[in-house]
């Protein structure tokens, strides 16, 4: 079977606008949630987001581009031109290299402002790229002609886990054959009035911050940002030489087909087991996880549940956190973001820590490495993501 | 209609019973309401009352909306609209 390697990593995110300073940020346990800055924000009840900041469009696009691009776009295409370049000559014939791109509200931010004008403004006239600004495959789409890349372009929605099952799909594209490069990952900016309001109602958003696996936890905590990876035939990317950041070793889709929201013990397990087996690997390899860990009750008394279900005795020895309690919850972005902590930890051997933990959660006895960054020689990562709807993705990793 | 009985019909619409098979004994569990249906069921009574109900599902129990019977239910509306008058 062809095997796939990682040998471009961008992102732009709310804890840095590069991997550098990603990684940097995750050393340092830095938490890049505060007060959100957009329109309307009297009228919300969650006040806090983890948004990329002192971000200025016409740093990065000119003005006609940026006509066209939606924030999604924008971040996904800043995070794609990072990869490639890391990547070096990866593309060698553009018609056997595709793109896959996970995201959950596409162009939101389009769709809050196009009704804030017609609803709200009593506008009767729309901007004439409204469509092709808020189409959800729209950044995949720029990502492609942008660097002309002919092979097969997709994107995939399936909320929380849509970056994890977009670069599982890239993974499955490049074995089969069907392309020798594909770019992928995810890119999400939710953080606009419509977009928080409507999660506002689910009642399950975090007030001061988010505490995964705390005791004291109160919810999730919503971010924005991109991040795409330059996923690679490994004997072509052997052949010509280039750095491997990590082999992509395996991946497995379940669904709970249980309820909508409430999350399913079995679904996670599933989707972990069959991650490790499609890798060739057992629990006892895997040296990180990186947890869904949404800061929610249900979720990360679910998931440590799993966690201990599918490692047995050795749930004890795995590190384990969940870096959205720094960079907040990207949606369909967050599994891409997340996968750099995995490279962190395979690569320079830093675990990225859980933030803002304070007391310990009986139903979350697992090696959270709460707070700080810890030091650990690691060959293998697992990154999860389990969505809405009871959609479980879950990427095996291994150092190159 | 008092506020017992607004709150009463609302909880009984949710539940898909009857309004008098609900009592202020009864329990959220009792009337067969999961954590979606008192999710719904405090926005219908936020919408009725015009009241902000404050509760987090993660930790129904810290809330300071007292969710463990119809009659404490029915108490913080009356308290909410209270407040919030």
């Amino acid at each position: 079977m062809r095997r796939v390697v990682i040998t471009g990593a961008g992102t732009i995110n709310p804890l840095g606008y590069a991997v550098g300073a990603t990684h940097a940020a995750m050393r340092q346990g830095h938490c890049a949630i505060g007060p959100l800055d957009i329109p309307d924000l009297d009228r919300l009840q969650i006040q806090i987001g983890a948004q990329v900041r002192d971000y200025d469009p016409t740093d990065h696009f000119t003005k006609s581009q940026l006509s066209l691009y939606d924030r999604f776009t924008q971040f996904a295409l800043i995070a794609a031109d990072q990869a490639l370049r890391q990547a070096g000559q990866a593309v060698v014939d553009p018609d056997r290299a595709g793109v896959v791109m996970g995201t959950s509200g596409g162009g939101l931010t389009t769709q809050d402002d196009s009704y804030r004008a017609v609803y709200q403004d009593g506008k009767d006239r729309v901007h004439p790229f409204v469509v092709p600004r808020l189409m959800a495959n729209a950044a995949a789409s720029h990502m492609s002609m942008t660097h002309g890349l002919r092979g097969p372009n997709f994107t995939i929605s399936t909320a929380c886990a849509s970056s994890n099952h977009a670069m599982g799909q890239a993974l499955a594209v490049i074995r089969s054959g069907q392309a020798d490069v594909m770019l992928t990952g995810g890119a999400e900016a939710m953080l606009c009035f419509g977009g928080i309001k409507a999660w506002e109602g689910l009642r399950v958003m975090a007030r001061d911050t988010c505490r995964p696996f705390s005791a004291d936890r109160t919810g999730m905590v919503q971010g924005e940002g991109a991040a795409v990876f330059v996923f690679e035939e490994r004997e072509k990317a052997l052949a010509r030489g280039a750095h491997i950041l990590a082999e992509v070793a395996g991946f497995s889709a379940t669904s709970d087909a249980g309820d909508i929201v409430s999350p399913d013990c079995d679904g996670a397990v599933r989707a972990m087991c069959g991650a490790l087996r499609d890798a060739g690997l057992t629990p006892a390899d895997i040296g990180y996880i990186n947890a869904h860990g949404t800061g929610t009750a249900m979720n990360d008394r679910t998931e440590c549940a799993a966690v201990r279900k599918v490692f047995g005795v050795s749930a004890d020895d795995v590190l384990i956190s969940s870096t959205k309690s720094m960079h907040g919850h990207l949606i369909g972005a967050a599994g891409a973001v997340e996968l750099l902590a995995c490279l962190l930890a395979l690569n320079d051997g830093i675990i990225a820590p859980t933030v803002n933990h304070r007391i310990a959660d009986p139903d979350c006895a697992l090696d959270i490495v709460a707070n700080t960054a810890r030091t650990a020689k690691v060959d293998a990562v697992l990154s999860n993501a389990f969505a809405f709807g009871g959609l479980n993705a879950v990427l095996a990793l291994t150092r190159a | 209609m008092t506020i017992s009985d607004r709150v009463i019909r609302i909880l009984a619409d949710h539940a898909l019973l009857d309004t008098s098979d609900v009592t202020m004994d009864d329990t959220l569990e009792s009337l067969g309401l999961d954590s979606m249906g008192l999710v719904e069921t405090i926005f219908a009574i936020e919408e009725a009352f015009d009241i902000t109900v404050p509760f987090n599902a993660n930790a129904p129990q810290d809330s300071a909306f007292d969710v463990s019977s119809v009659r404490s239910i029915v108490a913080a509306v009356e308290d909410l609209m209270k407040q919030q008058a």
